[in-house]
């Protein structure tokens, strides 16, 4: 079937393409929208609080937790010899991941056991009165400490393609530097919750902010020792996710489900902001090293990357997230002869998940940084070195994973930018500014994104949908994507309007629950649009075509003479309300409900060779950023942004905005105030918003332009052509970050590259201006 | 004394007694009354997502402040009204020209922040006057959106449009002017519930009653610190004393150059009083908390704590401001640097309590402040340079100045003044007195930032002001009157 929507005059109201605001957007401004902790408690609810280790490794010696159990209002107490089934909550069978501390704690801020109480107070007070005693071993806490004592939550990694250490050796221009890039916490709004109510034959229903109700399923079952059959998940809406609602969501649910089935009460588990920020993963922090080699003209000719990125204690996700920071080090960038190694260090810390980009955006940090050193060294304008590097022409199209780029457009990204944003013409007036500023400094840069779109662990690239239509035309809509803001569900049901021709108020967006589609893969990875969009179109096509066949056959006309138009069907000259055709059907025993599958095609990869095509296709942007810089404090200032992104054909190009501005705001945030800091002890110091700091309404940029790219279209067969856009404009921030270390540059006349780590705080920008102050006077 | 809570939630009346007076007003609405639009974020006034909007009589007139619902005890209700978003679409079902303009601009994606966002934009609406980029900035400081990136929102704030007069509901502002008149609560409250006394006297001459009877009270003005105590570390207060219903306590006064600051002044209205006089101490206001927390939080209050990184006392301190305190009917007078004994310790007796400030505005012109901190709005201060330093024929005639987040209290740079007083206003006398200031100041490593880049700014920071004052023609600020991102046209325009 084409494409493109019915041609008829009448259109339906909220096809794809149309720019419909969220679907829950009237709710949300109301307070009408309900989050997890607004369903009404079941009677008799308990809340349940985890006590945590004050250690960060240290072997149990005892816990005593009779006082405890014992205080008032306590229902029950659980600890690791409470758990039925398996104590453990990994989420790639690693077996790593305890619900609760068994013998020893692995990082401080674990849950060593949890306590359901008849309210949340009741709770925290009794989970002061264990017995603990916790012998300390020591502790690894950084990167550079498990690197040392050769401590890895998994083995290292490679990617390779020609002769890396020859190209280098060889070139006529070498450098080796190496960067710094901070973690992140996911600052959802709505700190992890679960809500536990239990059922008959030990059956419980977990209603669980999460992004993979699946997951967190088979997770509450294999604790409880349950088959999966015996436990359902449900979730309408997150107050945010991503990525931190992945696999930070299970261990939650499965305290929460113990506690009911342990007492036949319903029990609630809802982290506080402190809770959260302590015991749940964020962003890996990294390492990177790198030496390339290049010619005059500043093209690369080989490169070395070597990362390490703190994983935290377990495994969780880190495989495949730190794979993914490999797969980006090369961003829009042809690199020849060249290795990538990374290292999954196992650190005595919290332990780190995906967040929106899933490494992708480090592996862009490094690469984009070993641009801006071969510029500095050759005196070119970081955009010209950009040019010269990417990808295109012959021979210049393979990564290095082997894969063939078929869909490059960021060379037209970047140019159309720097033209409409007067890339050239700006940075003419600022370094006129900064030549008659001696305190401030102004700084701009370009970087363009490119970003993998799939599962890399290829067998997740599916999904499934299930479509009701009832007899009075009205349509329940549900699938395996799971709705975190982001406006998958609007973009979906846009999709289904579109294939039955019908508007979308007729269309009940539901909520995501285990039991009505299964065995569904994360909303993750940008791909909640691509997958769930096709399998609910897959859905909708099987009763239209079941539709179609009937009325051909009742009304005696050809199936090619049946269309749906616009809240109508025809067959032939008969022409009927989409509703009557439906009552008709049932009432000749037509099937109105189906269930719709998708696997992406094309993909396959293997992971020993590190060859293959991870990804169905790419998506692509650019962004400028201006910034200034006090050279006095260190404190900086996004001055203006612009922003041109690729979603291919949009379905519903408001949306998408929002996704780009929101990525963008966060990933700036990620790279300029927001920084985790731990003590000496391993002791998050930063685990609320008075003192992480995400960017508030006065960071975005006065100035601040973003255009869908007219002329995208995806050439791979996506739904409807559109491109995922949940991740890769975070990364068009990786532009403020180039912008603060040109502000810096500024101080050597741009000769000299800027030593910034990330974020890039006050104080490592002020680090920076001193550091390269003290070598323009020694050059 | 009276024993009940009286107040208005929407347009409904609400009196209440026998509650844990320390219950925020947060788990009232969500517990209590199952009002579950009003969320919980961060439970320390940082996120917004709880905020709601109390109506209040001022001079006779209703007025709306944004809040946090998160740290406020459900006692401050008394005497107001509450609105919270269930109240504001119309009788028909319709949404508020905020709500609406919200959803038209795409203001919202997860939606969790959004109750609060619409709380703060209603407070600002009913400021009425024509809304920058400023304003709608630092009306919407204090509510985080991790979602959108905030440009949707400040869309909306521009298009939602004056405040729209409400015929009936809660949002009848004649109605609830009259019917909070009609509250009557001018006797003294004093509950008792769960564990906790709790008292909000409503004159000077209770206050000092109750204080004496309970010299070991907690004091509490606007609670955006005592409320965390009850959020975050799970502390049991008794017994509370409220200063917030103190009439007296409110004065704000300027006579013979000198401002009065009543214990009991918010953030927000001293703010107006000092607009004019100390613009530099305007700035550094406007970037203390949020609006929220400035709604509610004193400058009393974040004197009497004793914070190493609150951000009145160094300015304050340059100012040569002093204290009133009072212990029954005996008052003393002292200058606030003396105030802070140690990280902890005030001079402050067990019976005695702050009963207002007084600023002398004879330098207030010349005051410089200078807040550095990871991020620009509602954020905690890593160090503060307040600096009060007259020039006269190129020669320090004076120089007072103040530091905060360099040492465990808000503290002098006495060393670093000694350095500057009498000699020429030049680089090399700046340079000894950026020397000095390490005499001044061993300041800690921390989350905020190192020792080495505090010692740094703080000298820094005296260079700036040096350079302000010696060619102020040169641009050395990025945010606030002159700054770089403030000046109304995009930067490359």
């Amino acid at each position: 079937m084409p494409d493109s929507p019915a041609t008829s005059g009448a259109r339906i109201r909220g096809g794809v393409r149309e720019p419909l605001p969220h679907d829950s957007g009237a709710k949300h401004v109301s307070g009408e929208a309900l989050y997890i902790d607004d369903i009404p408690e079941p009677q008799g609810c308990l809340h349940v609080v985890a006590a945590m280790s004050k250690l960060a490794h240290g072997r149990i010696i005892r816990l005593d937790v009779s006082a405890v159990a014992a205080a008032p209002g306590v229902a029950c107490v659980l600890t690791a010899g409470d758990i039925p089934g398996l104590n453990d909550v990994s989420p790639t069978g690693t077996n790593d991941d305890p619900c609760l501390a068994d013998g020893v704690v692995h990082f401080l801020g674990q849950p060593l056991f949890a306590v359901a109480a008849e309210s949340i107070e009741a709770a925290r007070t009794a989970a002061t009165l264990a017995e603990v005693e916790i012998e300390p071993l020591e502790p690894i806490l950084t990167i550079e400490n498990a690197m040392a004592k050769g401590s890895f939550v998994l083995d290292p990694h490679t990617m390779r393609r020609g002769e890396p250490e020859q190209a280098v050796a060889g070139a006529p221009r070498r450098l080796k530097g190496r960067i710094e890039i901070g973690g992140q916490d996911h600052f959802y709004l709505e700190g992890q919750v679960s809500l536990a109510i239990p059922g008959e034959d030990g059956d419980v229903l977990v209603h669980c902010s999460t992004q993979h109700p699946s997951e967190v399923q088979h997770n509450v079952a294999k604790v409880l020792g349950r088959p999966d059959n015996a436990v359902t998940v449900e979730v309408r809406r997150m107050g945010g996710g991503f990525g931190g609602k992945e696999t930070q969501a299970s261990q939650w649910a499965a305290l929460a489900a113990l506690a009911a089935i342990r007492t036949g009460r319903a029990a609630k588990m809802r982290l506080d902001r402190d809770d959260d920020m302590i015991m749940t993963g964020k962003r890996h922090d990294f390492i990177a090293d790198y030496d390339v080699g290049f010619t005059e003209d500043g093209v690369i000719q080989g490169l070395n990357i070597e990362m390490a990125a703190r994983c935290g204690f377990s495994a969780d996700l880190s495989g495949a997230i730190v794979d993914r920071a490999m797969f980006h080090a090369d961003n829009c960038y042809y690199l020849d002869n060249v290795e990538i190694t990374a290292h999954r260090c196992r650190t005595n810390t919290v332990s780190n998940t995906a967040f929106r980009g899933f490494g992708g955006p480090q592996g862009m940090v490094v690469i984009e940084r070993v641009i801006e050193a071969i510029a500095r060294e050759r005196g070119l304008d970081p955009l010209e070195v950009r040019r010269r590097n990417l990808y295109g022409g012959t021979g210049r199209n393979l990564t290095p994973y082997f894969m063939t780029v078929e869909d490059n457009v960021a060379d037209q990204l970047i140019e159309e930018l720097a033209r409409d944003a007067r890339y050239t013409e700006r940075r003419a007036e600022i370094a006129a500014f900064n030549a008659d500023n001696p305190v401030l400094k102004r700084g701009i840069a370009l970087t363009p994104v490119k970003f993998g779109i799939s599962f890399t662990t290829t067998f997740l690239n599916q999904a499934g949908a299930l479509i009701h239509v009832y007899t009075d035309g009205s349509v329940h809509l549900n699938h395996g994507g799971t709705e975190m803001g982001q406006g998958l569900f609007i973009k979906v049901a846009q999709v289904v309007a579109e294939e039955f021709q019908i508007d979308l108020e007729r269309i009940k967006i539901s909520a995501t629950n285990t039991a009505k589609v299964p065995n569904t893969s994360a909303t993750a990875a940008s791909s909640g649009s691509d997958m769930n969009g096709m399998a609910a179109r897959a859905a909708a096509r099987t009763i239209k075509r079941r539709l179609t066949d009937f009325a051909a056959e009742h009304f005696k006309v050809s199936a090619g003479e049946v269309a749906f138009e616009a809240n109508r069907v025809r067959a032939g000259t008969h022409e009927m309300s989409f509703a009557e055709l439906v009552k008709l059907a049932y009432l000749n025993r037509i099937q109105l409900s189906a269930t719709g599958f998708y696997r992406t095609p094309k993909i396959h990869y293997d992971r020993q060779t590190a060859s293959g095509r991870p990804f169905y296709y790419f998506a692509y942007g650019a962004a400028i950023s201006e910034v200034a810089i006090d050279t006095l404090t260190g404190e900086s200032k996004v001055l203006a942004v612009d922003i041109l992104h690729d979603v291919g054909k949009s379905l519903n190009p408001v949306i998408d905005l929002g996704q780009v501005e929101g990525g963008f705001i966060q990933g700036m945030g990620w790279l300029t105030t927001e920084e985790l800091w731990w003590d000496k002890q391993g002791r998050l110091a930063t685990h609320a918003p008075s003192t992480y700091k995400i960017p508030a309404c006065s960071d975005r940029p006065e100035a601040f332009t973003v255009r869908l790219w007219e002329r995208g279209e995806n050439t791979e067969e996506t739904i409807h052509r559109s491109k995922a856009v949940g991740e890769p404009p975070l990364m068009l921030a990786i532009s403020v970050a180039h912008a603060i270390s040109d502000a810096v540059s500024s101080l050597s006349g741009g000769k000299l590259l800027a030593d910034l780590d990330m974020p890039a705080t006050p104080e490592r920008i002020l680090a920076a201006v001193e550091d390269m102050k003290a070598r323009e006077a020694a050059r | 004394m009276r024993n009940e809570i009286r107040f208005l939630l929407g347009d409904e009346e609400r009196r209440i007694s026998g509650v844990d007076p320390t219950m925020t007003v947060l788990n009232y609405l969500r517990r209590e009354e199952r009002l579950t639009g009003t969320k919980e974020g961060c439970a320390e006034g940082d996120c917004g997502a709880c905020t709601v909007v109390l109506g209040a009589l001022e001079g006779g007139a209703l007025r709306y402040r944004a809040v946090n619902a998160c740290i406020q005890f459900l006692p401050s209700l008394d005497g107001k009204q509450l609105l919270t978003v269930e109240h504001l679409k119309g009788k028909d079902g319709a949404l508020h020209p905020v709500q609406r303009a919200m959803v038209e601009a795409h203001g919202s994606q997860c939606g969790f922040c959004t109750p609060g966002l619409v709380m703060s934009m209603l407070a600002l609406q009913a400021e009425g006057d024509t809304l920058d980029r400023g304003r709608i900035d630092d009306a919407l400081a204090g509510n985080l959106c991790r979602c959108t990136g905030y440009g949707p929102i400040i869309e909306a704030a521009r298009k939602m449009g004056p405040l729209s007069s409400a015929e009936g509901g809660p949002l009848d502002r004649v109605d609830a002017a009259s019917r909070l008149a009609a509250l009557d609560t001018a006797e003294t409250l004093a509950l008792e519930a769960s564990g906790t006394r709790y008292f909000a006297p409503t004159s000077l001459a209770e206050l000092a009653a109750l204080t004496s009877e309970h010299p070991d009270a907690c004091l509490v003005a606007g609670a955006t610190d005592v409320g965390l105590w009850v959020t975050k570390q799970h502390r049991r207060l008794d017994p509370v004393i409220s200063v917030g219903a103190v009439a007296e306590l409110k004065r704000l006064s300027v006579s013979d150059g000198m401002l009065e600051i009543g214990a009991g002044v918010t953030y927000e209205d001293a703010l107006a009083a000092i607009a004019g006089r100390a613009p530099d101490l305007a700035e550094l206001m406007r970037r203390i908390g949020s609006r929220q927390i400035r709604n509610a939080g004193t400058i009393g209050g974040n004197i009497a704590n004793g914070s190493p990184i609150g951000d009145m006392p160094p300015a304050l301190i340059a100012l040569g401001a002093t204290l009133v305190l009072r212990s029954g009917e005996t008052v003393r007078e002292i200058p606030l640097e003396e105030f802070f004994i140690a990280y902890g310790k005030q001079d402050r007796a067990p019976g005695e309590f702050l009963e207002a400030v007084l600023v002398p505005l004879t330098d207030a012109g010349q005051l410089r402040c200078h807040k550095v901190s990871k991020r620009f709005d509602q954020d905690i201060t890593a160090v503060l340079g307040a600096f009060n330093i007259a020039v006269e024929d190129g020669v320090v005639k004076s120089a007072r100045i103040a530091f905060g987040g360099m040492a465990a209290t808000p503290k002098r740079a006495t060393a670093a003044e000694a350095a500057l007083t009498g000699k020429p206003w030049t680089e090399a006398t700046v340079d000894a007195a950026r020397e000095a200031l390490a005499e001044d100041f061993q300041p800690i490593s921390d989350m905020r930032a190192s020792a080495g880049y505090r010692l740094a700014v703080a000298r820094n920071l005296l260079t700036r002001h040096f350079i302000e004052t010696t060619v102020p023609e040169t641009a050395t600020r990025l945010v606030g009157p002159g700054g770089l991102a403030r000046s109304g046209e995009p930067a490359h325009a």
